[in-house]
C-alpha cells in the first residue's frame, strides 16, 4: 500500500476546517456552533501532526496539537457554562438570539 | 558679716527682681479669674493683695539689708552714700548674677564705712538680644533712690488693693447696673469685672516697679509705654461710659506727644552715646562705659569745648583695626545734640508726668474708679515722669533744667488756680497732683535733687491718702462727687474726715514752729528754699521763686477749701447727707496706715531738721549736685547745698507764713463763712469763667489740633475717594472687561477645539458601532470571508 504523502493530511484538514467553519456559520443551536469550533480546531491539529511527521517542525507540532487539544476541552468547558446560563435566562440556546450586545 | 559689695548688690538684685516679678505672676493669673472664678469670688482681689503685700515685704527687706550692710551710712553722715559706682555684669550668670566692683571714692571726707559701698548696685537679669555694642538687656540698677520708690509703690500699692476690695464691691456680681449709662431700656446692665481689675491693678504694679528697677533707658521706655497701656485699660474700666473711653483715649494719645519726644531723645543718645545703660560694666574684661560715666566725670561736670559747640565725652572710639597707626579718638557729641536729647526725654516726662502743656488729660483720667486715680494718677504712674527727671538728671545741661524749672513753675500755677473753682471733689485733687508734679519739677529743675524727689514720696503718701479718703467719701455717699452737694460730713464719717484732715495739713505745708511738722512741710519746704537760692544766684529768673511761693498759698486755700466744702458745717443737700455713711474697715485701715505715712514719713528728731527719708534719697545724688553746678555754656548757677541750707529757714518761714493766710482765708470763706464766695465769683465772674474752664486750653487745643486735625483728616478722606477710588474703580471695570474678553476666548477657542474632538470621537465611535451586530454566525462568517480574502491576497499578490 502506498504511503499517503503530506498533501493528503493538509487536504483532509482543510476539509475538516471548511467543514467547521461551514458548522459554524449555519447552526442557530449554540451546540452545533461549539462542534463547528471543536471541528475547526481539529483540522489545525491534523496539519500541526502532519508538518511534525513531514518536516523539521518535530516534536514541537505535537506539543503544539497537545496543547490545542488541552485549549479546546478548557474552551468547550467555558463555552458550555455559558450556554447553560444563557438558556438559563433565555430558554434557548439560539446563537441568533445573543444579539444585545450589539453596537 | 564683712561688708561685700558684690554679694550685697546680688542679693538686693534678686529681693528686688522678685518683688517685681510677683505682680506680673498675680497678673497672669488673676486675668483668667472669669475662667477659674466665678463672678462673686474674691480671690483674684486676695491674690494681687498677696502678691503686691509680698513684694513690699522683699522692697522692705532690700531696703533694711542695705542700710544694715552699710551701716546706714548714708543716714548718719548725711553725705554721699559712697563712691562712684562702678558696676559690672557677668553674662556668664544670667539670672541676677552680677559683680560690682567698688572704685575708691573719690570725696575724700567721708567716713571709711560709706568707701566700702558703691553709690548703686547695677546688673543684669537677662540679655534680650545683642548686636556688637547695641544691647537689649534687662537690667537692674539699685541705689538708695530705687529702695526708697519701691517701697513707697509696693506700700501704697498693698494698701490701695486693700481699699480696692471694698470700693470695687459692687463689681462682684453677675449682673452690675451701671447708673451713668442709659440704653434704649433704661440702665445699663453687665457683669460685674472685679478680678479684671485686680488683674490690672497687678499688671500695673508690675510695670511700675519694672521702671523703677531699670538699669537702661530702654527698659525705662518698654516700661514707661507699659504703664500708659495699664493707666489706659484703668481710666476706660467703665468702657461703656463714653466719658470714661474718651478719657482713656485723650490719656494714651497725649502720653503719645510726649513719648515722640522720648524717642527722639533715646535715638540721639543711642547714636552719640552707643549705649542705653545707665552704670558702667565690665565685661569680658572690657569697660562698658554706661550713660553717666559717659558724659560726666567723677566730680559731676561736663567737658565743653571753648566756643561751646562740642562735649566731649569720657571715652574713646575703638581704634580701626585695619589702619595700622591708628589712635583711639575721643567721641564727641554736639552741644545742641545733647540739649535736643535731654529736651525730648524730658517731653516724655511732660507727657507723662502732666505737665504744661500736656496737663489735660490728668483731670479726665478721674473717670477711672478711684483707687485707680489715687494708685496711678497721684502716687505712682505721673510721678515717674519726675523720677525719670531724677533718674536721667546726670544727663541733662543746665538749659534743659531751665526748660524744667519754668514748665513746672507754670504748670503748679496754673492747675493751682484751676483747683480754686473745681468743684467735684476728685478734679480738686487731680489738679493739685498736676500742681504738685509741678512743684516737683520745678525743684529738680532749680538743682534741688533731693527736694524734688523727696517731694515725689511725700506727695505719694499725702495724695494717695486724700484719693482714698475722696474715695470714701464718693462711696459712702453713694457716687456724689460734687462738693456743693455734701458737707458737714465729719459727724457721719471721723475716721475718713479725720484722715483726710492729716493729708490736707501735709500737703499745704502747715506746721507749729518748734513743736510737730508733717511731712509735706519738710519736702516743700525744700523745693521753696532750693528756689529762692536759684533766683538768688540768677536774678533774672526770680519768678521761679516767687510763683512757688503764692502757689504754696493757692495750695493751702484750695486743699482746706475741699475740706471745709466736704466735712465742715452744715450739710448743703440733706438727702445725700441722711444717706452717708463711714466705710467699712477694709477701706479705713488703708486710710490710717497713709495718714501716719502722710504725716511722719518725711520726719526727724527735731522738726525742722530732714529726716531719716531726705538723707536716704540724698545717697543717690548725682555727683556734683552737692556742690552746685554752673552752667558753662548759658551761665546758669545752680546752687549748692550749703547755699540752699543758709536760705533754708528764711524759705521755711516764708511758706509757712504763705500758707498760714491761705489756710485762714479758706476757714473765713468756707469754714466760718463769714464771706460768701458766691458774691467773689459774681463780682469776677469772668475769671471765674476762665479759670472754671480750665484757661480754656481744651477749647485751644481744640481748635489748634483737633480741628486741623478734622480738616485733614476730610481733605484726606475727599482724597481717597476721588483718587484712590477712582483709580480703583478703574482698574476694576478695566478687569471685569478684560474678563468677559477672556471668557470668550476661553469659551470659542479652547472649549470649541475640546468639544469638536470629542464630537469627531463619538461619531467615528458611532459608525463602527454598526458592525457590532450581535449575531454570531455572521462574525463567523466575517472571518471565514476575512481569511479566505488574506489568502488570495497573500497567494496572488504577495
Amino acid at each position: 500500500m502506498q504511503p499517503v504523502g503530506l498533501n493528503v493530511y493538509l487536504m483532509i484538514a482543510g476539509i475538516l476546517f471548511v467543514c467547521g467553519v461551514v458548522c459554524m456559520a449555519t447552526k442557530r443551536n449554540a451546540i452545533g456552533v461549539l462542534m463547528g469550533v471543536e471541528l475547526v480546531l481539529n483540522g489545525a491539529n491534523l496539519n500541526f501532526v502532519a508538518f511534525a511527521r513531514y518536516t523539521k517542525l518535530g516534536l514541537d507540532g505535537q506539543v503544539i496539537s497537545l496543547f490545542v487539544i488541552v485549549l479546546a476541552a478548557a474552551e468547550a468547558a467555558i463555552a458550555l457554562a455559558i450556554a447553560l446560563n444563557f438558556y438559563n435566562n433565555h430558554l434557548t440556546i439560539d446563537v441568533d438570539r445573543a444579539d444585545e450586545l450589539h453596537g | 558679716m564683712p561688708p561685700n559689695p558684690t554679694q550685697l548688690g546680688q542679693t538686693l538684685g534678686t529681693l528686688l527682681t522678685l518683688a517685681w516679678l510677683l505682680p506680673l505672676f498675680g497678673f497672669a493669673v488673676e486675668i483668667f479669674g472669669g475662667f477659674w472664678g466665678t463672678r462673686k469670688s474674691k480671690a483674684a482681689a486676695y491674690l494681687a493683695v498677696a502678691c503686691i503685700g509680698g513684694a513690699f515685704v522683699l522692697s522692705l527687706s532690700a531696703l533694711l539689708i542695705w542700710g544694715s550692710e552699710t551701716k546706714w551710712a548714708a543716714i548718719k553722715t548725711g553725705g554721699h552714700g559712697g563712691g562712684h559706682a562702678e558696676a559690672s555684669a557677668d553674662p556668664a550668670h544670667h539670672a541676677a548674677a552680677a559683680t560690682e566692683h567698688a572704685e575708691p571714692a573719690t570725696h575724700a571726707p567721708e567716713t571709711a564705712a560709706a568707701h566700702a559701698f558703691p553709690k548703686s548696685f547695677s546688673g543684669t537679669i537677662y540679655v534680650l538680644a545683642e548686636f556688637r555694642t547695641l544691647r537689649f538687656a534687662i537690667d537692674y540698677y539699685i541705689d538708695s533712690l530705687t529702695l526708697v520708690m519701691f517701697t513707697m509703690v509696693t506700700l501704697i500699692a498693698s494698701l490701695i488693693h486693700l481699699f480696692a476690695i471694698g470700693y470695687m464691691g459692687d463689681e462682684l456680681t453677675d449682673d452690675h447696673e451701671d447708673h451713668q449709662v442709659h440704653t434704649s431700656h433704661g440702665h445699663l446692665h453687665r457683669p460685674g469685672r472685679f478680678y479684671r481689675f485686680f488683674a490690672f491693678l497687678s499688671l500695673f504694679s508690675f510695670s511700675m516697679l519694672g521702671l523703677v528697677l531699670a538699669g537702661n533707658v530702654f527698659m525705662v521706655f518698654i516700661f514707661w509705654e507699659l504703664v500708659g497701656v495699664c493707666s489706659y485699660f484703668l481710666i476706660g474700666f467703665y468702657t461703656e461710659r463714653k466719658s470714661a473711653s474718651t478719657a482713656a483715649n485723650k490719656a494714651f494719645i497725649m502720653n503719645r506727644v510726649g513719648d515722640f519726644g522720648f524717642l527722639i531723645g533715646l535715638m540721639i543718645l543711642l547714636t552719640y552715646f552707643g549705649t542705653f545703660q545707665f552704670a558702667t560694666r565690665v565685661e569680658d574684661g572690657k569697660t562698658r562705659a554706661g550713660l553717666f560715666d559717659l558724659l560726666r566725670d567723677e566730680h559731676g561736670a561736663i567737658k565743653v569745648s571753648e566756643q561751646g559747640s562740642t562735649v566731649f565725652l569720657n571715652a574713646q572710639d575703638e581704634p580701626d583695626p585695619a589702619a595700622a597707626d591708628a589712635t583711639p579718638t575721643t567721641k564727641t557729641i554736639p552741644y545742641y545734640l545733647l540739649l535736643t536729647a535731654g529736651l525730648g526725654v524730658f517731653a516724655g516726662c511732660i507727657g507723662k508726668s502732666a505737665q504744661f502743656p500736656l496737663q489735660t488729660w490728668l483731670p479726665d483720667a478721674m473717670e477711672g474708679p478711684t483707687p485707680v486715680s489715687a494708685l496711678v494718677h497721684s502716687a505712682t504712674m505721673v510721678a515717674a515722669g519726675v523720677y525719670l527727671t531724677g533718674r536721667f538728671y546726670p544727663m541733662f545741661v543746665p538749659e534743659v533744667l531751665l526748660t524744667i524749672a519754668y514748665i513746672g513753675c507754670i504748670t503748679l500755677f496754673l492747675a493751682a488756680t484751676i483747683a480754686i473753682v473745681a468743684t467735684d471733689i476728685k478734679r480738686v485733687l487731680a489738679y493739685s497732683t498736676i500742681s504738685q508734679l509741678g512743684y516737683m519739677m520745678l525743684g529738680l529743675g532749680v538743682g534741688g535733687w533731693v527736694a524734688g524727689l523727696f517731694h515725689l514720696i511725700t506727695h505719694a503718701f499725702f495724695k494717695s491718702l486724700m484719693f482714698l479718703a475722696s474715695g470714701s467719701v464718693i462711696y459712702g455717699c453713694h457716687h456724689v462727687q460734687e462738693m456743693p452737694q455734701m458737707g458737714g460730713l465729719w459727724k457721719k464719717m471721723p475716721i475718713t474726715a479725720f484722715t483726710m484732715l492729716v493729708g490736707v495739713i501735709a500737703i499745704a505745708g502747715l506746721a507749729v514752729p518748734g513743736v510737730i511738722a508733717f511731712s509735706g512741710y519738710h519736702s516743700k519746704d525744700a523745693i521753696v528754699a532750693t528756689a529762692l537760692t536759684f533766683a538768688q544766684l540768677n536774678s533774672t529768673h526770680f519768678l521761679l521763686f516767687y510763683v512757688p511761693l503764692v502757689g504754696a498759698g493757692i495750695t493751702a486755700f484750695y486743699m482746706f477749701r475741699l475740706w471745709f466744702y466736704t466735712f465742715a458745717g452744715e450739710p448743703r443737700d440733706h438727702h445725700v447727707y441722711e444717706h452717708a455713711h463711714e466705710s467699712p474697715w477694709v477701706m479705713t485701715v488703708p486710710l490710717i496706715v497713709l495718714s501716719v505715712f502722710a504725716a511722719f514719713c518725711a520726719s526727724g528728731f527735731f522738726y525742722d531738721l530732714p529726716g531719716p527719708l531726705e538723707k536716704l534719697l540724698l545717697a543717690s545724688e548725682p555727683a556734683g549736685v552737692a556742690a552746685g553746678l554752673s552752667g558753662d555754656v548759658s551761665g546758669l548757677a545752680l546752687p549748692s547745698h550749703a547755699a540752699i541750707h543758709a536760705n533754708h529757714k528764711m524759705a521755711g518761714t516764708y511758706a509757712l507764713l504763705i500758707a498760714a493766710l491761705g489756710t485762714v482765708t479758706a476757714y473765713l470763706f468756707y469754714g466760718a463763712r463769714v464771706f460768701d464766695p458766691a458774691e467773689v465769683k459774681r463780682q469776677l465772674s469772668s475769671l471765674h469763667t476762665f479759670l472754671a474752664e480750665k484757661w480754656w486750653f481744651d477749647e485751644v487745643y481744640d481748635v489748634m489740633f483737633v480741628r486741623p486735625a478734622h480738616i485733614v483728616a476730610r481733605g484726606c478722606a475727599a482724597f481717597d475717594r476721588v483718587v484712590f477710588d477712582g483709580f480703583l474703580h478703574f482698574m476694576a471695570r478695566l478687569g471685569v472687561l478684560v474678563s468677559k474678553w477672556d471668557r470668550v476666548f476661553d469659551e470659542q477657542i479652547i472649549d470649541g477645539f475640546v468639544n469638536r474632538l470629542a464630537d469627531v470621537t463619538f461619531d467615528t465611535g458611532r459608525i463602527f458601532g454598526f458592525l457590532q451586530t450581535g449575531r454570531l454566525r455572521q462574525y463567523v462568517m466575517f472571518i471565514a470571508v476575512g481569511v479566505v480574502g488574506i489568502f488570495i491576497l497573500v497567494v496572488f499578490f504577495g
